[in-house]
């Protein structure tokens, strides 16, 4: 019985073993023709990296670009260890992390905005809102609709008697990171209390987990208000706030006013290799520019032999993927939510990737 | 040496992988959290602020530590008595047949994976207790504390009724167990000497096994504690003050869901990893205890 038992098995069994083989035999034989380039990092540029990966891929079929949507802290802390090619951030690098990542290179690769949703049952009309009273908002100051600073900014919407719910971002996130610079920037008050970073001690308000967490809790929730991306609220049918900027302008996040904000400020920027601790797009000048604006940097290593397993070949095709990336690569941006950069900002990341090298040698001489 | 002694010394090393591993994770996790208690000092067990922005960084891991006893306290407060029901149900009361399928059922509950109880507790389960439990409980009794806070469904009941959920299976399952081991000896003696049903259950079997009971119900202690993305989904997540538990329908956090919320973003130049890894060892410990505790009482009994 036993014997016959197992003989019945003997084809699941060989089946099974056959199906080991042609993956190890699949293992051996993809390294000696393709090149594997690993990145890891922001989830907010996921959707745009994995976009470029699979287009590169027509352009350059011997190479893969395997990123890990890690996280931003994730992608630093990879980065710095020195165990992926690229990192991935939503924040420039701090002072402690530069020097830990000496010869580090910010390569902005796309722009994205973040704005305010909200659920306001019966009220069709785009509101208007301050950062000033965004920040006390999320401050536990004004507390409802009616509150005499949201109707003085809406003289022809009636606002509801009702209390606001605030959301945020429970996990660390780059959207936190570009929305609570923002309120720093306009509100001293939360600038002292609570600051900027990837996650905050929120004096108020519900956390829901990603930007599909805190949309659909203003789905369900009434008068509730919360930050999303741009690219996630276009993709959804979200409705935004115009928000007063510093021209004093009431603007809504369109592509072209996003574009503004980082052509505006295009000259005052570093050089790649310089530290972008200080960069900030959050509340630009320009008549049009929306006030919630953030780059995301690609982040690379200036002599890229520092790298284990890094060979001249590898380093080739990565410095030709990053030029991809920040020209033809940005035809890609608008479709998926994101804003492509604007020309300026181009040209500053040509010069930075033309400083990468390996072994002291320019790997973009020809171009 | 023989088949034997070669054997004992392979089996002997693998059984002690698994302790070797326990023992390494408690050295890591000491490791990583010891910078972040050499700056906060005790203050990090017993404070509630929660800063991770470089510059103002403070951490205090109270309300978590606090929320995670809450939660796992009405998860059990209310998971318990329901597993009990069924335990009782199935072995002194239904057939054979329907023991079998129910049994199947409750195992199936086990099998869903914890994301899934998430996301229907979140865009189902939510709803319901806030219109059906927290706005009445509110309406009428929002002046005592436990019930003030304006009910949003997004809260530690929520999060403890859906934990509530998720131990039913590991407690009415073991309970099914430790209640089948009951000799028919004393049932028949209970009968004999003139007692119902009602007297064979409270005198007979819960009396014989109560220990194997509170194993069982320690093992869904266990669960709870450790439970990390349903909750995550449906407590609200605060963090810091606002975390603390003032209120059932408070949001708040628990040390899992802090750890599986911040831990990705996290500064690797900062304290702020090291505080999250303080926290997972604070949570292992709490496991370890409980499911010691559970361990130590189930196999008292067995003996």
């Amino acid at each position: 019985m036993k014997r016959r038992s197992i003989a019945k098995k003997l084809p699941t069994y060989l089946l099974f073993s056959l199906l080991i083989l042609v993956y190890a035999l699949y293992l051996v034989i993809l390294p000696s023709s393709t090149l594997v380039i690993n990145g890891a990092g922001s989830t907010f540029v996921y959707p745009l990296i994995s976009k470029w990966s699979s287009e590169y891929r027509k352009i350059d079929p011997s190479m893969i670009i395997n990123y890990q949507s890690i996280g931003s802290g994730g992608g630093i802390r990879l980065f710095i260890n020195k165990t992926v090619d690229f990192g991935a951030s939503d924040a420039p690098l701090n002072k402690q992390q530069m020097e830990v990542a000496k010869g580090v290179i910010h390569i902005p690769e796309t722009l994205g905005a973040v704005v305010m949703s909200y659920n306001l049952p019966n009220i069709n009309l785009i509101i208007n809102l301050t950062g000033e009273v965004i920040a006390d908002i999320y401050l536990g100051k004004i507390t409802r609709w009616s509150d005499k600073r949201i109707t003085e900014l809406n003289p022809g919407i009636k606002m509801p008697d009702e209390k606001i719910v605030v959301i945020h971002r429970a996990e660390g996130s780059g959207t936190t990171y570009v929305f609570t610079d923002y309120l720093s920037r306009v509100n001293n008050e939360w600038k002292s209390l609570v600051g900027r970073g990837t996650s905050v001690q929120w004096p108020t308000g519900l956390g829901a987990v990603g930007s599909e967490g805190v949309a659909s809790l203003i789905n369900q929730i009434k008068f509730s208000i919360g930050y999303i991306e741009l690219s996630y609220a276009l993709q959804t049918n979200m409705t935004y706030a115009a928000i007063r900027n510093q021209y004093g302008k009431f603007v809504v996040p369109a592509p072209e006013n996003v574009k503004q904000a980082a052509s505006n400020l295009a000259r005052s920027l570093p050089k790649g290799n310089e530290s972008w601790e200080n960069v900030s797009l959050v509340d630009a000048p320009g008549e049009n520019a929306y006030p919630i604006v953030s780059f995301s940097y690609i982040l690379v290593y200036e002599e890229l032999s520092l790298l284990p397993g890094m060979n001249e070949r590898k380093a080739k095709d990565l410095v030709n993927f990053l030029w991809w990336c920040v020209h033809e690569g940005q035809n890609y941006s608008l479709s998926l939510g994101y804003v492509p950069l604007p020309p300026e900002v181009v040209r500053i990341n040509e010069e930075s990737i033309r400083m990468i090298k390996f072994k002291g040698i320019s790997l973009m001489g020809g171009d | 040496m023989n088949e034997d002694e070669v054997f004992y010394l392979f089996s002997l090393a693998v059984a002690s992988i698994s302790l070797l591993l326990l023992a390494l994770i408690l050295v890591v996790l000491v490791q990583y959290t010891l910078p972040v208690i050499k700056e906060m000092g005790f203050d990090y067990f017993i404070t509630s602020s929660w800063n991770p922005v470089f510059g103002k960084e403070k951490y205090g891991i109270l309300p978590y530590f606090l929320g995670t006893v809450l939660t796992s306290f009405i998860a059990v407060l209310v998971g318990v008595p329901i597993s009990f029901g069924i335990a009782l149900f199935l072995t002194e009361y239904s057939n054979k047949t329907l023991k079998k399928y129910l049994s199947i059922m409750i195992d199936l509950l086990a099998a869903i994976p914890s994301v899934i109880y998430g996301l229907w507790g979140f865009f189902v389960f939510r709803n319901f207790i806030l219109d059906y439990i927290e706005k009445p409980l509110h309406n009428y009794f929002g002046k005592i504390s436990i019930f003030s806070a304006t009910p949003t469904g997004l809260d530690f009941l929520s999060g403890g009724l859906i934990l509530a959920i998720m131990i039913i299976p590991i407690v009415s399952s073991v309970t099914r167990e430790v209640l089948e081991l009951v000799p028919t000896e004393i049932k028949e003696g209970i009968y004999a000497i003139g007692g119902n049903r009602y007297d064979v259950i409270v005198y007979g079997s819960i009396r014989y096994s109560k220990n194997g009971i509170l194993g069982a119900i320690l093992l869904g202690l266990g669960r709870a504690v450790g439970e990390t993305m349903a909750v995550s989904m449906v407590i609200g997540n605060a963090t810091g003050e606002n975390a603390l538990p003032r209120s059932l329908f408070s949001a708040g956090q628990t040390l899992s869901s802090l750890i599986a919320n911040e831990f990705n973003e996290a500064n690797p130049t900062s304290l702020h990893p090291n505080a999250l890894v303080g926290a997972g060892l604070v949570l292992l410990m709490m496991a370890i205890v409980v499911n010691l505790g559970a361990r130590a009482i189930v196999s008292k009994y067995k003996r």
